[in-house]
Parts: structure tokens; C-alpha cells; sequence
């Protein structure tokens, strides 16, 4: 790790102040300290946000929920009201990484982390995520079996987050505050395309500091899962994760948000699975057609292909599991 | 890699903010550590990234270290306090071997900074046995030779602990879930999981249990 100056926090706008001239936010550490530790990133200050008290707590209320982005995995699993009312929310946070890394991972941090792409993590590679000389995407040609099977011609990263899955699914909402003020984005917008820029995979602006997390109340009727399937059983990073949000009228879906995890450089949502399932009773059939119409425009990469047919399943299985109609896939995470 | 620019430490402020006598600049608690009083934007004090002395609370005792803002509580634990009961594999998260209590929560080692560590309870494995007299998750890790290498075995020891502090009466799901993120290479798993439950069956009470009463069938 380089050198670094720190400065602890304890007020949203002491950290506002802090910001600027190379310093980074820190806030559970776990993505910061990786990519630190392996020479990718080496701020000169890390503005540590953790003692922000009024980043802290959740709230439940008729409006919808109301997370503070230091809320940890840990803290958003174990939430009885999340569990009940936003439940691909817990599972998401409570299937990913390991128990203690879930106990320090923030929210916030989480959903910026970086990409685990091993081209842009190894200093050995330019890679233009880096910003570097290089004008390839290495994986393209190179080692890809982890990466995009969907827009990936500019740069085929999948973005790791698992709780941004069901963020996108429930439209939330991240508030960005900055000096100059403060400003919703919806998780729809808040992930940036590698073709509208390469180097952010955010909107977030130097300077801003994410200071909230929304989630509108479900419709009555809604019921939502997640799942995410990886390499080993204990934990791992997902190679195919799926959120699906059905509001329901009896075996009605009257309407469905399908959401895919590190199927494409940015969380997606698939309409094209959404207008099978919507105004359809939901069985067997219309799952599978579901997960086929999801994976109809994929373009798997030299070593990706079986991704295909593994995100056909999990879209299956996660919009039988919000159904009601299965149990957690014994097979899946966790 | 280059050395990030000096950065200028206000020595009062500093002071002020810590809450400290002048004879002393150690950070020693979560509350003081960079607070000054009605703070406008700007005025909190940085530190490093030079070494600066610090407090930490580890196994209830108070032990003052000089860091840089850049190492990690493992470093600190290891190299400056000689307890090098918490072990590091990864270094970066995914193994769990550095496994200790952050304010009795499982937390790693290996990825908090030494200088977040300030004012929170710290406990490594050397804090869970009494002199000589283990605790009883490590008492029935002997019972059921639940160690080859012994490697990820501290950090093993702290999941399961843990478990048992939040839920004394486990079942295997529980404790396979506990120690879901804790790599052993040697297998260990299913004795970790019997010496555990068998804890939570009161079966193994703390204290040296000698390897002859250990090894009945
Ligand atoms: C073994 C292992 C397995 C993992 N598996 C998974 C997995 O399955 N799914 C998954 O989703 N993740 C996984 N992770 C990643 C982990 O969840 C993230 O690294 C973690 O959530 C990051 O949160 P943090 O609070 O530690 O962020 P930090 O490391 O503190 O910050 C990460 C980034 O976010 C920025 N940031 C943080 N908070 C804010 C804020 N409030 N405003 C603006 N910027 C901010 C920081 O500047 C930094 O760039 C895994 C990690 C490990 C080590
Ligand atoms: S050494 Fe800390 S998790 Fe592996
Ligand atoms: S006993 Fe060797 S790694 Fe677990």
C-alpha cells in the first residue's frame, strides 16, 4: 500500500471539506483496501466516513425504506422488515461475500466497488479502464469466463455488486450530496455504460458523497427473490445472479422487473423477460420463457458461452422462488 | 510508488481534538479522534501519513503503538505487539485466517486500518483462553483434533466463538453458515463443525483438556 494521510469524520459536511485533491472516500474499506493493496488506486488522503453517525440506520415506513449508505450487508440481511417486505434486498446482502466481510461492507460501498475484472486488477495489464495507453479490452481475446455475455464490444467487465440487483429491481433511489447541494439519481441511471465512459462505472462525481439509499414501499401484491450462482457453494462471487420483483394478483403477474447481475458492465434489466411475464399466470412455462427471452440478445466471448444457459436457469428458478411456487435453490449460494 | 505528499498536521488542533493532555499526542478514542469542537468544513485534523502513536483496547488491556495510517490491524497485531496468534493468508479478505472481534462482531484483520481500530474493542485469539485454561471452543478443537496445519485454525476458533456468544444453541446449518468464509485447505470442516456443536451440547467445558481425555473415542 502507498503512503496515505487520514482524516476521520464524524459529519457529512466535515468529510464534504475533506474532499478533493487526490483524497478518497473510505467507508468499510473491504473494495478500497484490495485495490490499494495492489498498487490500482493510491489516493493521497482516505476521507474515512465510517464515524459518520448520520450515515447510519434504517428506517421502515409507509413511503418505502430508507437506508443509510454505512448500513452494512450484515445489518440489511438480518432485518426482519427487509426479510419481509424487500427480500431480494436481504438475500442479496446476506449471499454475498463472506459473514465477516458482510459485517464491515457498507451499502454505499458496495455498490460503488470496483470491478474484479483480472486485467483492470493487475498492474501488469494497461487496460483502458485504467485510463492507461492500451486501447484493448484484453479480455475480449484474452481470458474472459468470468465476464459480459451482453454489451460487452467496448469493455466486458460485469460489475460485481450483488445488492445493486435488486436496487435496480425495487427503482430505487441513491441521494448524491455534494457542496454545491444534493440530487436523486435512480439506480436505472446510476450505473454508466463502458460506452458512455470507460473509466467511471458511476455518476457519482468527485466530491460527492452518496448520503442515502431509497427504496419506494412495494405495491400491495409484490413479491421479490434473488439468487446467485457461483463456482463454489460457501461463498463466491457471483457468475450469474438474478432479482426479479412480481407484483401479483393471485397467480397474476401484473407487472415484473427482471434484473441480471454481471451479465452485462452495468446491472440490466431485461424487458424482454418483463413482457413474458407480465399479465401472464406464472408457471413452469412462462419461467423458462422468461430466462430464454433474458439471454435472446446475449453474445457470450470465447469462454463465457455456459453463462448462458446458467442465467436461462437462475431467471427461472428466481421467478419461481418469487412466486412462491419453489423453494431457495439448494444449488445457489448460501 | 511514490510517497503521497506531506500533508500538514495541525499539532494543536490535533491536540484539542483528542481530547489528550499535551504531554501525550495519542489518538485514543473512536469520539475524540479528529473531533473539534463546532467544526467548520476543513478543520479536521489528519493524520499521517507519517507514523503516529495510537491507542488501541485489545483483549482488555490498553496498548499505545506507533503506526502509519497504512497498516493494517493484522501489521499492528503481529509485528508490533508480538500477537501472532491472528494469522494472514489472503491479506485481502477472502480468507478469513485474521478473523478477530471488532466490538464482538467477526471482522478482519487484514482489511482495518490500524487507525480505524481506535476506541473499539479488539479481541484476538489470545484474548479467548484464561492463562492456561482455554476456552472451551479451543478446549473441544483439541477434543475432536479439529487442526491439521493449524493455519486458518485461530480464525476458525474465532467464527465459532462468536456463534455460540450470539447463539448458544446452533444447529449444523448454523455453524457451517458461520464459518462459511473461513478456508481451511487441510478439510477440516466437519470436525470444526462437531467440536462446535458439541460445545453448544455443554460437552466440553473451558480449561486444559489433555490430549489422553481428548482422544477417547
Ligand atoms: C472474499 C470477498 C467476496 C466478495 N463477494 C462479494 C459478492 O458476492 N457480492 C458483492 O456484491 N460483493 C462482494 N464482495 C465485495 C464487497 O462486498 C465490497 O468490497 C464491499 O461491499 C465494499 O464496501 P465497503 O464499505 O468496504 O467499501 P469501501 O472499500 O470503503 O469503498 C468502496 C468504494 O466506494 C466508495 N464509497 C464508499 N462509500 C461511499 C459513499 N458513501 N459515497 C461515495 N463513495 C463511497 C469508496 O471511495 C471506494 O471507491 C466481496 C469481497 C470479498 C473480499
Ligand atoms: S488474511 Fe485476512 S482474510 Fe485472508
Ligand atoms: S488446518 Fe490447515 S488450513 Fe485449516
Amino acid at each position: 500500500m502507498n503512503k496515505f494521510a487520514f482524516v476521520d469524520c464524524k459529519t457529512v459536511d466535515e468529510a464534504l471539506g475533506q474532499l478533493g485533491d487526490g483524497a478518497t472516500v473510505k467507508a468499510g474499506g473491504i473494495d478500497l483496501l484490495d485495490l490499494m493493496k495492489d498498487d490500482i488506486v493510491f489516493p493521497a488522503k482516505l476521507v474515512n466516513i465510517r464515524n459518520v453517525d448520520s450515515l447510519r440506520g434504517i428506517t421502515v415506513s409507509a413511503d418505502g425504506l430508507q437506508l443509510g449508505p454505512l448500513s452494512t450487508l450484515s445489518e440489511i440481511a438480518d432485518h426482519p422488515e427487509i426479510q419481509r417486505s424487500y427480500s431480494a434486498l436481504s438475500d442479496a446482502a446476506g449471499h454475498a461475500a463472506t459473514p465477516q466481510v458482510r459485517n464491515m461492507a457498507t451499502l454505499g460501498g458496495n455498490i460503488m466497488q470496483r470491478p474484479r475484472c483480472w486485467y483492470f486488477r493487475s498492474t501488469d495489464v494497461d487496460c483502458k479502464k485504467k485510463g492507461g495507453g492500451s486501447d484493448e479490452c484484453h479480455a475480449q481475446a484474452g481470458e474472459n469466463q468470468y465476464h459480459a455475455i451482453m454489451n460487452n464490444s467496448t469493455c466486458a467487465m460485469v460489475h460485481p455488486s450483488s445488492t445493486a440487483v435488486p436496487l435496480l429491481g425495487m427503482d430505487a433511489q441513491v441521494e448524491l450530496t455534494s457542496k454545491r447541494g444534493k440530487r436523486m439519481v435512480l439506480m436505472s441511471n446510476f450505473y454508466v455504460p463502458p460506452e458512455k465512459s470507460v473509466i467511471n462505472e458511476t455518476v457519482v462525481q468527485p466530491g460527492e458523497l452518496i448520503t442515502g439509499i431509497f427504496v419506494p414501499a412495494p405495491a400491495p401484491g409484490t413479491r421479490s427473490a434473488y439468487q446467485k450462482y457461483g463456482e463454489k457453494e460457501s461463498f463466491d462471487w457471483p457468475i450469474a445472479d438474478a432479482g426479479v420483483v412480481l407484483v401479483m394478483d393471485g397467480a397474476l403477474c401484473r407487472k415484473a422487473s427482471v434484473v441480471l447481475g454481471v451479465a452485462a458492465p452495468t446491472p440490466i434489466r431485461s424487458k424482454a423477460a418483463e413482457a413474458v411475464l407480465t399479465g401472464k399466470t406464472i408457471d413452469e412455462a412462462t419461467a423458462r420463457a422468461a430466462g430464454k427471452a433474458a439471454m435472446q440478445d446475449a453474445t457470450p466471448l470465447s469462454q463465457n458461452g455456459y453463462k448462458v444457459q446458467l442465467f436461462q436457469t437462475a431467471i427461472y428458478r428466481t421467478v419461481l422462488l418469487a412466486a412462491g411456487q419453489m423453494q431457495r435453490d439448494p444449488s445457489a449460494i448460501g | 510508488m511514490a510517497d503521497a505528499p506531506k500533508i500538514e498536521v495541525s499539532r494543536r488542533g490535533f491536540l484539542k481534538g483528542a481530547g489528550v493532555t499535551a504531554a501525550s499526542t495519542v489518538i485514543e478514542s473512536a469520539k475524540a479522534f479528529g473531533r473539534e469542537a463546532n467544526s467548520a468544513l476543513q478543520s479536521v485534523p489528519t493524520v499521517g501519513p507519517g507514523p503516529l502513536p495510537i491507542k488501541l483496547h485489545i483483549n482488555g488491556e490498553e496498548h499505545i503503538v506507533t503506526v502509519e495510517p497504512r497498516y493494517t490491524l493484522a501489521e499492528t497485531l503481529r509485528d508490533n505487539l508480538g500477537l501472532t496468534g491472528t494469522k494472514v493468508v489472503c491479506d485481502r479478505g477472502s480468507c478469513s485466517a485474521c478473523t478477530v472481534w471488532i466490538d464482538k462482531v467477526p471482522a478482519l484483520a487484514c482489511m482495518t486500518l490500524s487507525v480505524d481500530a481506535v476506541g473499539r474493542e479488539i479481541t484476538t485469539i489470545e484474548g479467548l483462553s484464561h492463562g492456561d485454561t482455554m476456552h472451551p471452543v479451543q478446549a473441544a478443537f483439541v477434543k475432536h483434533d479439529a487442526m491439521q496445519c493449524g493455519f486458518c485454525t485461530p480464525g476458525m476458533v474465532m467464527s465459532c466463538a462468536a456463534l455460540l456468544e450470539r447463539n448458544p444453541n446452533p444447529s449444523l446449518a448454523d455453524v457451517k453458515h458461520a464459518v462459511s468464509g473461513n478456508l481451511c485447505r487441510c478439510g477440516t470442516y466437519p470436525k470444526v463443525f462437531a467440536a462446535t456443536l458439541d460445545v453448544a451440547q455443554h460437552r466440553v467445558a473451558s480449561g486444559l483438556v489433555t490430549l489422553s481425555a481428548g482422544r477417547e473415542a
